[in-house]
């Protein structure tokens, strides 16, 4: 996956996990807490969800890398280069 | 072997569930009951339906409220507003000797009430507002701190003290005469900051949603598979033995059953942590009518009575405490269409004692006399609904045993919570009622939790 393929894939889960966020105007460098009602049980959600979705494991102390839309992307990259995009 | 065995199919057991499974978990929800629910539940008896439990939802915000428990749980859940078809409450009372006060979902009637019934309190409720919400309710450092100690500071108005106090106990407080600090905040805040609600067709469909979720996402429910005990070696549950004789592995085990009756279930001998249960039980009385409660008069979804300035809250010494009660009218709810018939609901504190040592003969009799009472009592705070009874029906604490498998009946478990959810064994974990939260919402919202916590991270 590329960068934007999984910015893509990082809105399809946050859709899933807060169906009532406008998500449509996400400001990708600002801390998703700042713009978004998301709560600890939201990240882990985000975690859980990439596990599931692309069995992908995140170590707790790597949740704060997914505090903005930017920081998530680049921490995923490696991890999600080789998986296609299905 | 299963990933998680949850122990109870009631509303905390089942969003457990629905949360491991939804991560493609292996879970098995054991249910020692016929029927799912526990405390929550639903029958039919001549022809009529009927809920046991639940007299409205706490924590009732508007649709698309992003924060707070309701929203919470349905995001966790994955599931809709829409799911569990809430209408909010038409507005509920607290009634003491001499003073009324009504409150909805709106803050603002409660407030305007208190002005005009205690106005040198206006402000000091204000702080008492702005305290509760300063809570954080993922944070328990504050939990231990009495509520009673807290209110006394800060409004030195006894009775109104006491008027608050009421409807928080009854809908929540597993210890006699005080609250923490906490779960008063917690209680205040479900109730009078966010509201009641109802869906039409009772628990019923709560459980339904539930349990459909459950089972679509893969998870198996037994019923009728009660725990005989959970096999422990090495400071580790390694099996968990049904009544039946049949034996279920699993890497881990979540119990709703209570704390001491968990601890109970372990084979290892002397639990590690002793716990004395909870001593609050409850008679309800139902009386179905021949009319709308409103057209009697009444319009309250919930009246929550006391017939002293003082309001008790402690194990009953009489077989039922009728000095004080929550009167339901299911009816009183924004419905798109009124329910078919009337419904009248009636909660007492009750003697669990008392009740469990009633033979058949005796427990039948003492059912209606006491159902005399406790009505009698309450048709002095609504319009007396007698003469309009089509049917009745009434629980005591005995029934609650039958239902829940808690010690004492006790509705809201144990005083002392295990707010980590952890036990002496490494792979046992508890959730519900002992854990922390009471309530429905509060219920979910500890399944949730504790699945979070202690069963997704491996």
């Amino acid at each position: 996956m590329t960068a934007d393929d999984i910015r893509v894939e990082i809105l399809d889960i946050l859709e899933v996990i807060a169906p009532d966020e406008d998500l449509s105007n996400i400001d990708d460098a600002v801390n998703f807490r700042d713009q978004l009602e998301l709560d600890s049980m939201d990240f882990l959600d985000i975690v859980m969800e990439l596990r599931k979705r692309h069995r992908i494991q995140i170590p707790e102390d790597d949740y704060v890398q997914l505090a903005s839309m930017n920081s998530t992307v680049t921490f995923l990259e490696p991890l999600m280069k080789d998986i296609v995009k299905a | 072997m299963y990933d998680t065995i949850i122990i109870g199919a009631g509303m905390s057991g089942l969003a457990a569930g629905i949360r491991l499974a939804y991560f493609d978990q292996r879970v098995c929800i054991l249910e020692r009951h016929y029927t799912i629910g526990g405390l929550n539940s639903f029958y039919r008896m001549r022809g009529r339906d009927y809920d046991v439990g639940l007299h409205a939802l706490t924590n009732i915000t508007p649709k698309g409220t992003k924060k707070g428990p309701l929203a919470r749980l349905l995001k966790q859940l994955r599931l809709s507003r829409d799911d569990l078809n809430i209408s909010a409450q038409l507005g509920s009372d607290i009634v003491f000797p001499g003073v009324r006060l009504r409150f909805d979902n709106d803050l603002d009637l409660l407030r305007a009430e208190i002005a005009r019934e205690f106005p040198a309190q206006q402000e000091n409720f204000e702080k008492l507002i702005a305290s509760v919400v300063e809570y954080d309710d993922l944070d328990e450092t504050h939990q231990a701190i009495s509520a009673r100690q807290r209110l006394a500071e800060m409004i030195p108005e006894p009775m109104l003290v006491e008027m608050l106090f009421c409807p928080l106990m009854f809908y929540g407080s597993a210890r006699e005469h005080d609250m923490d600090w906490g779960q008063f905040s917690i209680m205040f805040r479900s109730i009078f900051m966010e509201g009641l609600g109802r869906p039409y067709a009772g628990v019923r469909l709560i459980l339904k949603q539930l349990v459909r979720k459950f089972r679509g996402l893969g998870g198996e429910l037994k019923l009728r598979s009660g725990v005989d005990r959970l096999a422990v070696e090495d400071g580790r549950v390694v099996g968990v033995v049904l009544e039946n004789g049949e034996v279920l592995e699993g890497r881990r085990v979540l119990s709703s059953a209570g704390w001491p009756e968990t601890m109970r279930m372990c084979d290892d001998g002397d639990p590690v942590t002793t716990r004395s249960a909870g001593r609050l039980s409850f008679c309800e009385t139902i009386a179905t009518l021949d009319v709308q409660p409103k057209d009697l008069g009444h319009d309250r979804a919930i009246t929550f009575f006391n017939d002293s300035e003082e309001f008790t809250w402690e194990k009953s010494a009489d077989p039922c405490d009728v000095r004080s009660g929550v009167i339901c009218s299911p009816n009183n709810f924004a419905y798109d269409e009124p329910l078919a018939e009337g419904t009248m609901r009636i909660t007492s504190l009750a003697n669990f004692d008392y009740w469990q040592g009633l033979d058949e003969q005796q427990y039948q009799l003492e059912k209606l006399r006491w159902y005399d009472r406790i009505t009698e009592s309450a048709v002095r705070f609504v319009p007396d609904y007698r003469s309009r009874v089509l049917d009745t029906d009434m629980f005591t604490p005995t029934t609650v045993v039958r239902f829940t498998g808690h010690d004492n009946g006790a509705i809201y478990g144990t005083p002392e919570k295990q707010f980590d959810g952890r036990t002496h064994l490494e792979n046992l974990f508890v959730c519900g009622t002992d854990q922390g939260f009471v309530g429905i919402i509060g219920s979910i919202v500890s399944g949730i939790s504790m699945a979070n916590q202690h069963c997704l991270r491996d």
